[in-house]
């Protein structure tokens, strides 16, 4: 119940993660199966039509239920802690995003139970997506689910964005940032003004299916292609929205564990402002091959390799980093390592898609599914798998285990380029990209058995990892505040875990990597910026959960309101259920809008009672 | 946080940035219109890529009536005068002023909507349905997305008169009536695109 109502941005964060990991081995298993189904040619596992289920859903519970949510997992729980803040600006609406998401999440998901997942890939494009191909409701799943799951994420965008800009410690100016804040930041930027291009176009597939508008359906004087505009317009800054937490991660990770200062500090905020700057301006190279001309192409093209520059300046700054520093490989900083070289072959063959002429080869060919798995799984994955290894302490007062961490780590690793990297000869061979099978003597044979041997062991790395979260979870709270003993931000000067209201006191910040600069002066701990009073909380509440809950009803009412009977008259069904889920919504709003909450305080003596207790 | 810091009855200057709740307020709504800028942006461009493709039903030049339309935005336009008279009467905390300010703000862009719902329906009986080609869900989808702005902007602006007439000018209350302000103004600026985009560049052959 506890975690039903609670807006503390701490618990928000666990909660982000055990959603995010619960469907990060949902889309792990949907892999697996792709990969089964490919193993050998000509293979019937699974049937077409549900290989085109898997891969769909495959893909997009990986980019919007595991990859967003985690990474959100990470900001919440460290966001606050690594500026010096009390809170999170809006933790109601901080509450509302997670539920959203969740419920967005399920609702995708109810699908596989009720007669057929979407199945028009991760992109839905149009007219493959409208009803003319896709009569059944796998389609109004994706656009539901996905609208829903959109709002919490945009919400969460804005909640980072107001905190970071108005909440920093005392003396915390933005170059003294740290670089996970900054990456945090920046994301947070690139979400809200992606999404809502999101929120149209699913709108408007929406407003096609259930309403028969003609936004994307030719025979209706609608136009495809700009569904692939409105679409990638998103799409792209959604990889960047992606990426640039995990470069923030390894930023964090690297300078911790070589014991150094990150290298060329303020080249680092500068590339991740250009690169999420660009990260607008690139969309129609995912459309290379639609016929937008050459010039749009070159142009194009152009752009995106632009990207290239200040991704190198980041790539040589952690080299930099660790250059002469004294390196310690923890597992944290394992997958930071292995994240480089790998992160800049993912790049390497970016810059080759990126060659528009090229792509006219590549295009829809494995290999650009290796591609893009090299940045998502080998930039955003061991990323995430660093930062989770690197703040555990932090979030829950225990270490894991160093040993089934490296084990986890080498697994990975290892079975992630075995899966990946040979699919880059298989798309150069031809093998194109979202089949169900293939023919027999075309050289495919051998390479896609050895990517699945690979596919499994990923799977192995992630069971390690699991097995690690749950040995630890039944060891005692042993780590203490700075458990890395080289902690340099001010995450590490509370205890492991914080308690509710992070700082007793706010810390006066005097420096970049505010803690290290104490350190090196010779200070114990920060310098505080106010005496020890009582502080303020919000009260938990409800109502987030129960809007979520609202959405999730309003969505599937109106999806099956075409076919439910009527309930009263030529009233269907369907929009009643629709009907009662908004006013689920709009009465918890009124609720919301209308009892006063001021929330409550937390006294003195407890606040001593804890810093004479644990710290 | 400070709430309650200041001595009953007496207002801060600016009461809607006296504590940090009302700047977080101000500025994340700063920061969602810069969301909605976008979402209008991207309907905006759907419809402009799509406002030729009339099929069989009436082309924009023939169904539009501008006077209508244009009563339409004189309304809406003077509903965001009357809003900047209760943001100046929350200024110089004029609880009385501020409420009816607000009341004919909620009256004219009621005004509005109706004028709108009367458009659409009349349009509808002119062939014009939503259904009938790629530019009539478009136009209907921008400028109805604009429409529900302005009812749950009415319904929001009402909200916060009961609480005004309730509890007063607060530093609680204070933010809210000032962030409500903000929208009207961005709903204004977007009808002022709308009218422009839509409908004198609709009435151009
Ligand atoms: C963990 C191991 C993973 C394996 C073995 C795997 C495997 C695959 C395979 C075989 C495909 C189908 C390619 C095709 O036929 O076109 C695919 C597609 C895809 N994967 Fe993964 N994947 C993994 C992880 C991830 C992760 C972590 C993400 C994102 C965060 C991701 C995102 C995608 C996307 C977006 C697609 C494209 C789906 C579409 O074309 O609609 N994958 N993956
Ligand atoms: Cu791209």
């Amino acid at each position: 119940m506890d975690w039903l109502t609670t807006v503390d941005h701490k618990k928000i964060g666990i909660l982000y993660m055990i959603a995010g990991g619960f469907f990060f081995l949902v889309g792990g298993l949907e892999a697996i199966l792709i990969r089964v189904q490919l193993w050998k040619p000509l293979n019937n596992f699974v049937s077409a039509d549900t290989y085109n289920e898997l891969l769909t859903m495959h893909g997009t519970t990986m980019i919007f239920l595991a990859a967003m949510p985690l990474l959100f997992a990470l900001m919440n729980a460290v966001i606050p802690l690594q500026i010096g803040a009390r809170d999170v600006a809006f933790p109601f609406v901080n509450s509302l995003g997670f539920w959203t998401f969740l419920f967005g999440g399920i609702l995708l998901n109810v699908s596989w139970f009720t007669g057929g997942a979407p199945d028009a890939g991760w992109t839905s494009y149009a007219p493959l997506a409208g009803t003319t191909y896709n009569g059944d409701h796998g389609v109004d799943y994706y656009v539901l689910g996905l609208q829903i799951a959109g709002i919490g994420t945009l919400i969460g965008g804005i909640n980072f964005l107001v905190t970071i800009i108005n909440m920093r410690a005392p003396g915390m100016t933005f170059m003294r940032m740290p670089m996970f804040t900054w990456a945090a930041f920046i994301t947070s930027a690139l979400i809200l003004f992606a999404f809502p291009a999101l929120a149209v176009g699913l709108a408007a597939l929406m407003f096609d299916r259930l309403f028969d508008a003609n936004f994307f359906d030719p025979s209706g004087g609608g136009n495809a292609v700009l569904w692939e505009h409105i679409f990638w317009i998103f799409g792209h800054p959604e990889v960047y929205i992606l990426i640039l937490p995990a470069f923030g991660v390894i930023s964090e990770v690297i300078s911790t564990f070589s014991r150094k200062r990150l290298f060329g500090y303020s080249s680092m905020v500068f590339a991740t402002i250009l690169i999420g700057f660009l990260g607008f301006m690139v969309w129609a190279h995912h459309m290379f091959t639609v016929g937008l001309g050459p010039v749009a192409n070159a142009l194009f093209s152009i752009a995106t390799m632009l990207i290239a520059v200040p991704t190198g300046i980041k790539i040589f700054n952690w080299l930099f980093t660790m250059w002469g520093g004294s390196i310690k490989f923890t597992t944290a900083n394992l997958f930071a390592v292995g994240f480089i070289p790998t992160f800049v072959m993912g790049g390497v063959t970016g810059v080759m898609l990126a060659a528009a002429p090229a792509d006219f080869q590549y295009h829809d060919s494995y290999f650009v599914v290796a591609h893009f798995h090299y940045v998502i799984v080998g930039g955003l994955v061991l990323g995430i798998f660093s930062g989770l290894h690197y703040w555990w302490p932090k979030m829950f007062g225990r270490m894991l285990n160093e040993t089934l961490g490296k084990l986890t780590f080498w697994t990975f690793f290892i079975g992630f380029h075995l899966t990946f990297f040979i699919q880059h000869f298989l798309g150069l061979l031809g093998m194109p990209r979202r089949i169900w099978t293939y023919l027999d003597g075309l050289g495919f044979n051998e390479m896609n058995m050895i990517s699945t041997v690979g596919a499994f062991l990923m799977g192995f790395g992630t069971i390690f990892f699991l097995l690690n979260v749950v040995i630890t979870a039944f060891k005692p709270q042993n780590a203490p505040a700075d458990p890395w003993e080289d902690g340099r931000t001010l995450e590490w000067t509370i205890p492991s875990p914080p308690p509710e209201y992070n700082f007793a006191q706010t810390p006066l910040v005097r420096g970049y990597d505010a803690y290290w600069k104490e350190k090196t002066d010779g200070h114990k701990g920060m310098t505080p910026a106010e005496p020890i009073g009582p502080i303020h909380m919000p009260s938990p509440s409800i109502l987030p959960f129960f809007m979520g809950f609202g959405l999730f009803i309003a969505g599937l009412g109106f999806m099956y309101a075409k076919d439910w009977g009527n309930l009263f008259g030529s009233f269907k069904s369907g929009y009643a259920l629709g009907i009662v889920g908004l006013l689920i919504l709009f009465g918890c709003m009124f609720l919301r809008s209308v009892i006063d909450d001021h929330g409550f305080h937390i006294e003195e003596e407890e606040i001593l009672r804890d810093m004479g207790g644990k710290a | 946080m400070s709430a309650h810091s200041h001595v009953e009855g007496q207002l801060p200057h600016e009461p809607e940035k006296a504590t940090l709740e009302g700047r977080n307020k101000v500025l994340g709504f700063w920061l969602f219109l810069g969301g909605e800028t976008v979402l209008f942006g991207t309907l905006f461009s759907a419809f402009l890529a799509l406002r030729n493709q009339v099929l069989d039903g009436p082309p924009a030049h023939e169904l539009f009536q501008l006077p209508l339309v244009a009563l339409a935005t004189a309304l809406l336009l003077t509903s965001s005068l009357t809003s900047v008279f209760a943001v100046h009467a929350l200024h110089t905390n004029r609880v009385k002023a501020l409420i009816n300010w607000l009341i004919i703000t909620v009256i004219l862009g009621a005004g509005f909507l109706a004028l709108e719902i009367y458009e659409f329906w009349h349009y509808v009986h002119e062939g014009h349905g939503f259904t009938t080609s790629a530019f009539s869900s478009s136009f209907y989808t921008l400028v109805g997305f604009h429409g529900a702005h302005v009812a749950f902007g009415i319904t929001w602006i009402t909200l916060i008169i009961i609480q005004l007439a309730r509890k007063g000018l607060t530093v609680v209350t204070a933010p809210k009536v000032y962030v409500a302000g903000m929208y009207w103004h961005f709903i204004d600026v977007v009808w002022v695109f709308i009218f422009t985009v839509v409908y004198l560049m609709g009435k151009v052959v």
